[in-house]
């Protein structure tokens, strides 16, 4: 891909990224932390490949050092945003 | 010899998949019932992210991939399990800590070994452009981390909240930036370690710079644009490796914290300059003007509180961060629940900027089993403090005070506060008559003729107003 495909593709997810974020209720929106959070550890993609690679030892203990520090992030986020969501409930008990 | 040029199709589109999912996710957060499906669809992202990833490359080194995804995910798994929902935003800090060094790493890794990256030049030099990124990248990466890091201290109470403020600030940190900014230049032309490694190191310093100024009171401004810096990090990192997957979540991850941050500056009309530049809200008070706490005020007790609003046709509850600390959220429900066997209505107000993130009062009252129906936002409550017998407000002071709408000599003034001085009754929660709030100013409504203050740890003066109504 060239560049201005790649810039394309990230000039649309930033207004993407604008509607869907004003759409969040302010009552979730320390949700919206922990998940963006969890899912900004997509950065793991990286440090797979660097992790993958023979030839260049640093770089794959580096890359293994990030794909741990990484899945904290991925596991840790999902696991806390799923416990806050498991929260937000409809009134079930009778006043 | 890489893949980049030879990718089978399914290969991109595999990542744009992984990348709506991610849209998705976001987008379910629109309301709490779908919400726990969005969360899903980010897991479901992710794993098609990460298995992509493994299966169209080379992976001689599986087992310690797997093990240090393990490991990894292990500590984050038991973290998110016992965390308590007060201590939601130093979490936050703290993974977002983990990203800026994960970007960081990626960049380094990339920089090291630009062959397995793909981005070798025919020449066996790294991309101009990759350069660009990559500095990018790794700078973005190293503030994050250590802004982060700072935040972290300072919402756990390692660290004071109080503004550190070094002389020459805004000098220092301008010609840190455009320093690093002209080394990111200058590498597309010398491809030298020196270059990328300072780079490196003048961005953990410029991090670490940038939020020690930032009061306390800031700090919910803080968690957002460092949210927005880790998805800009992972954008970064995207271009380099030309990834959809992660220029969306960059993007997606980038918007939300620069909208959280906006909307978060709006609620305090504070402009996002004046934020980041520092120096608003340590935890000493600035003493009001002399004499001020000499004037009269009411106090009450647990007996007159639970009396006054058992009378009452509607109470409206105002939880701040004086109600967190002291984890009154589960006292207070239960108080709630017996004025409503009383036949009172009970409704809950919450300010944009209660607590140390964005909604963060939302979830304690969450914890604590409060529907969701029954919490509303300022501008959807404040006309309706006047048709009130009783406002409770407890732990919540700067975001209470009227003299952010008529004092223009207040550090606050303009801000938009909750009305509570219209009902009838005021009720304020607060553990003693000295100290004042985040802001350092002294409320205003405490020497009103309508305000009853109830002078305890908030948790202990709930439970024994649930005494007294029992």
């Amino acid at each position: 891909m060239d560049f201005i495909s790649i810039l394309s593709i990230f000039v649309l997810a930033c207004f993407v990224g604008y509607y869907v974020v004003w759409s969040v209720t302010p009552a979730l929106h320390t949700p919206l932390m922990a998940v963006t959070n969890a899912i900004s550890s997509v950065i793991i993609v990286g440090a797979l490949i660097a992790a993958a690679t023979a030839g260049v030892p640093q770089a794959k203990w580096i890359g293994l050092v990030a794909v741990a520090l990484a899945s904290v992030n991925i596991f840790g986020g999902f696991a806390v945003t799923e416990r806050m969501l498991a929260m937000y409930k409809k009134k079930e008990r009778k006043g | 010899m890489h893949e980049v040029a030879d990718v089978p199709v399914w290969v991109p589109l595999a990542y744009l998949i992984a990348g709506v999912c991610f849209i998705l996710a976001l987008r379910g957060l629109s309301s709490p019932e779908s919400s726990r499906r969005g969360n899903r669809f980010g897991m479901i992202g992710m794993a098609i992210a990460v298995v992509t990833t493994l299966v169209t490359h080379e992976i001689g080194s599986l087992v310690e991939i797997l093990i240090a995804i393990a490991i990894g995910g292990a500590i984050g798994f038991i973290i998110a399990r016992r965390i308590a929902m007060t201590a939601m935003p130093q979490l936050v800090a703290a993974f977002h800590s983990l990203v800026g060094m994960a970007a960081v790493l990626v960049g380094a890794a990339a920089f090291l070994n630009p062959d397995a990256f793909g981005i070798l030049g025919p020449d066996g030099e790294i991309l101009d452009v990759s350069r660009v990124e990559m500095g990018l990248g790794v700078a973005i990466g190293a503030i994050t981390f250590s802004g982060s890091v700072i935040a972290f201290l300072k919402l756990n109470g390692n660290m004071s909240g109080k503004p550190i403020i070094l002389p020459l600030r805004h000098v220092i940190n301008l010609g840190t930036l455009a320093v690093i900014l002209g080394l990111i230049g200058y590498f597309t032309t010398d491809q030298s370690a020196w270059v990328f490694w300072t780079v490196t190191a003048l961005s953990f310093l410029i991090g670490f710079l940038l939020i020690i100024p930032i009061g306390g009171a800031d700090m919910p401004v803080v968690v957002s644009m460092l949210n927005s810096y880790s998805g800009w990090a992972a954008a970064a990192m995207g271009f380099t490796l030309q990834n959809t997957a992660m220029i969306i979540t960059g993007a997606l991850v980038g918007s939300s914290g620069a909208i959280l941050s906006y909307i978060m500056c709006r609620a305090m009309n504070r402009s996002f300059i004046s934020v980041i530049s520092g120096g608003f809200g340590g935890e000493t008070a600035i003493a009001g003007p002399a004499g001020a706490s000499d004037r009269p005020w009411k106090r009450g007790s647990a007996e007159d509180a639970a009396f006054l609003m058992k009378q009452a046709e509607q109470v409206i509850i105002v939880p701040g961060y004086g109600m967190a600390v002291a984890q009154a959220q589960h006292a207070l429900r239960e108080m709630a629940d017996m004025l409503k066997e009383e036949g009172v209505t009970v409704k809950y107000a919450i300010h944009p900027v209660a607590g140390r993130m964005p909604g963060h009062m939302n979830v304690l009252l969450a914890e604590a089993s409060v529907p969701y129906d029954e919490v509303f936002e300022l501008e959807d409550i404040n006309s309706e403090f006047a048709r009130s017998d009783v406002a409770f407000v407890i732990g919540a002071n700067d975001v209470t005070n009227p003299s952010a709408k008529t004092d223009k000599s207040s550090p606050i003034y303009g801000m938009p506060v909750l009305d509570v001085e219209k009902a009838k009754t005021v009720l304020f929660v607060k553990r003693s008559m000295g100290g004042a709030g985040y802001a350092g100013v002294e409320n205003e409504l405490f020497f009103r003729d309508n305000t009853m203050m109830l002078l305890a740890d908030a948790k202990k003066m709930v439970e024994d107003i649930v005494k007294s109504l029992g």
